[in-house]
């Protein structure tokens, strides 16, 4: 027996950098350094329990949706320890929406090959937390989402999923989408020898024709929503600040009793 | 005047405030028709006429609380093909994301999802964002189909405006996907008396300076006497300190109360993207140099456990 397993990444601009739109109100990717986003760390570190826990041969395959530079986001998820990655380029891409993004996500998938594909909660950018429930549908198989826990066997993968009202406990056939959270552990820093054997690990690239897709599909043109515009939020007016001598909790009380809040 | 699909959150019937909020937003762009599914059902009818509806669409069916999602993804595509809506409006919960993505992508639409405002436009509903961790407001609008909106708690004052609230049984037949994850258990959280944290008027946190566990009985005193939520920074949370189901932040809620008060949080930018929207912010927090005090309009720099003890005390006197 073998499992495929396709966790999708996502090259997101560094959130502790000034992130901000571009002219065409598009993320503005050159001015702040990128990086795996933090969240996909957990998807693979599942991935690679879930192949080390397994007597079945796993093979793991990281994916990515995004402009050159993500190839460092494909990197890194290598020098984790998984197997092969993809990565889907083409310059008609720039400005895919959430429906779009899923579009070409799932049809590299479906290229790919796949038993399961495990994606983070959501992204550190978009934070959109949809994609996965995305390919689901678009895959027809079953989304198993949102998981503080994790396992496969027998062809089943089984799940925690902590809501607001509850926790559940969830059960798919394979194939499925999981999505995991950062309750699902830690994931593992890569080591020298990752990181070395990473630099020869395959990457493939892939671009629209290749995945049957015309440029009309995806990118800003072809999207299903429309930024009209975006602003900076005013920077906040400096508030008071007051050094506690003593009466610190009374001069707040005093603060919000002003504020109307006592 | 064109119709709004609203998908109703509720609890055995109890509709949740997020909801009401929704019906507020979409009176700006239409006339309300809710969606409640699942059991109690038709008991959300009432609460949902006196804030609008004009008509409610139930179902229920034992799906809906044995899979995951996909059921409710049917009942509202079903919706969707009954009243031809000009928008579908749904909570900002993390399953109403998903349920709202999905019923996007099979009506051929896109999808906004996180707004925390919406008027109505030459084009269609124009939704207000709040991104990069609150630095940047977008406006934006779903260009195509029928636009699919999810919008965060505390987004709109929920206002009263009785409307007729028909109820009318909603034909819903399964998709072959629909039994596709099966939910093989439930454990209900246990309910803490205070108020729910992403519906909260006032939000009391604690960060890694509260310092253990049994320290967060300031935190919760300081809440009870205002009647707020508690919530925890990520540290705390993963020292165990506090449930991660009250986590503020990138990875937990976000909130946007009217007062937020931060306690030994020194405000990380994924806490900060939780909280940053809330109207008033207070810090206290023993370093003058901490993050957090950019943010606030007012601050105490000390010792939590000398001046938080003090507040609850000051605001217990002078309620009474
Ligand atoms: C601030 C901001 C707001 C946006 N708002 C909207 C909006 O309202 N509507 C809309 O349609 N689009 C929106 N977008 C665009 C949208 O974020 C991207 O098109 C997109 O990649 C999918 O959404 P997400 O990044 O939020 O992903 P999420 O749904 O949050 O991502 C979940 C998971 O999906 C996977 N994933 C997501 N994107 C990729 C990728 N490119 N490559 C590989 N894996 C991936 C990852 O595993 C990730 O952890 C917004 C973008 C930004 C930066
Ligand atoms: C992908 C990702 C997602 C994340 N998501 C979240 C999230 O959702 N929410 C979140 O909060 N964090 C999140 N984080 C973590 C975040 O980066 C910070 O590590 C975290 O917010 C720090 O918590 P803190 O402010 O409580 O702790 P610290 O940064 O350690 O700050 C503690 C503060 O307490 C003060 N202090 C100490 N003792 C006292 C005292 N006696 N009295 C008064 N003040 C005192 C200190 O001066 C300090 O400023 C995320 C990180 C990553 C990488």
């Amino acid at each position: 027996m073998s499992l495929r397993i396709v966790v999708t990444v996502k090259y997101v601009p560094d959130a502790t950098g000034d992130r901000h739109f571009a002219d065409d109100l598009t993320v503005d990717r050159d001015d702040v350094d990128g990086l795996l986003s933090e969240l996909d760390e957990y998807a693979v570190e599942q991935a690679l329990q879930i192949s080390e826990n397994s007597d079945d041969d796993v093979e793991i395959t990281v994916l990515t949706v995004g402009p050159e530079d993500a190839k460092d986001a494909l990197r890194k998820a290598l020098s984790m320890g998984a197997d092969k990655a993809v990565h889907v380029e083409d310059d008609d891409l720039h400005g895919t929406d959430a429906i779009g993004t899923s579009l070409v996500l799932a049809k590299a998938i479906e290229k790919a090959g796949y038993d399961l594909v495990i994606s983070g909660l959501a992204s550190t950018d978009g934070t959109m937390g949809v994609v996965p429930a995305l390919l689901a549908e678009r895959l027809g198989v079953p989304q198993v989402t949102l998981l503080s826990e994790v396992s496969v066997e027998d062809g089943t993968v089984k799940g925690r999923r902590d809501g607001d009202a509850a926790s559940e406990q969830l059960e798919a056939s394979l194939p499925a989408v999981v999505s995991v959270t950062d309750q699902s552990g830690e994931a593992r820093y890569p080591s020298f020898k990752g990181i070395m054997a990473a630099k020869k690990k395959p990457v493939q690239s892939w671009d629209l024709s290749d995945l049957d897709l015309e440029a009309g599909e995806v990118g800003l043109e072809g999207a299903w929503t429309a930024v009209e515009s975006a602003t900076q939020r005013p920077a906040r007016t400096a508030g008071t600040i007051v050094k506690d001598e003593g009466e610190g909790g009374k001069q707040l009380a005093e603060f919000l009793a002003g504020q109307k809040f006592i | 005047m064109a119709e709004v699909l609203v998908y109703v959150d509720h609890v055995d019937g109890a509709v949740r405030k997020p909801t009401l909020e929704l019906l507020t937003l979409a009176r700006r762009i239409g006339e309300p028709v809710a969606v409640a599914l699942g059991a109690g059902a038709e008991s959300t009818a009432a609460a949902l006429a006196e804030h609008g509806a004009t008509r409610v669409l139930t179902h229920d069916a034992s799906e809906y609380a044995d899979y995951l999602v996909v059921p409710k993804v049917d009942a509202l595509q079903a919706a969707v093909a009954a009243v031809s809506p000009a928008a579908v409006l749904v909570p900002s919960s993390a399953e109403g994301k998903e349920i709202a993505a999905r019923l996007a992508l099979r009506i051929g639409s896109g999808i906004i999802t996180d707004a925390v405002d919406l008027e109505a436009g030459d084009e269609g509903p124009v939704a207000t964002q709040s991104v990069f961790a609150a630095s940047f407001s977008t406006k934006s609008r779903v260009s195509k189909g029928t636009p699919v909106i999810t919008v965060k708690p505390n987004s709109a004052a929920v206002e009263a405006a009785p409307a007729a609230g028909a109820v009318e049984a909603l034909a819903v037949t399964f998709s072959a996907q629909a039994t596709g994850t099966k939910i093989t258990g439930r454990t209900p959280r246990e309910s803490t008396g205070r108020p729910e944290l992403t519906e909260a008027a006032i939000v009391v946190s604690g960060g890694r300076g509260v310092n253990g566990a049994e320290n967060f009985g300031l935190i919760e005193a300081l809440a009870d006497s205002l009647g707020a939520a508690v919530g925890a920074s990520r540290a705390a949370v993963d020292a165990g300190w506090y449930p991660h189901t009250n986590q503020v932040g990138q990875t937990g809620k976000s909130v946007s109360p009217q007062l937020y008060i931060a306690n030994g949080i020194s405000g990380a930018i994924q806490h900060r993207a939780g909280m940053q929207t809330s109207k008033t912010i207070v810090a206290v927090n023993k370093d003058a140099e901490a993050p957090i005090f950019d943010l606030v309009d007012y601050g105490v720099v000390g010792d939590l456990f000398d001046v938080v003890p003090q507040l609850t005390e000051e605001i217990k006197t002078r309620k009474g």
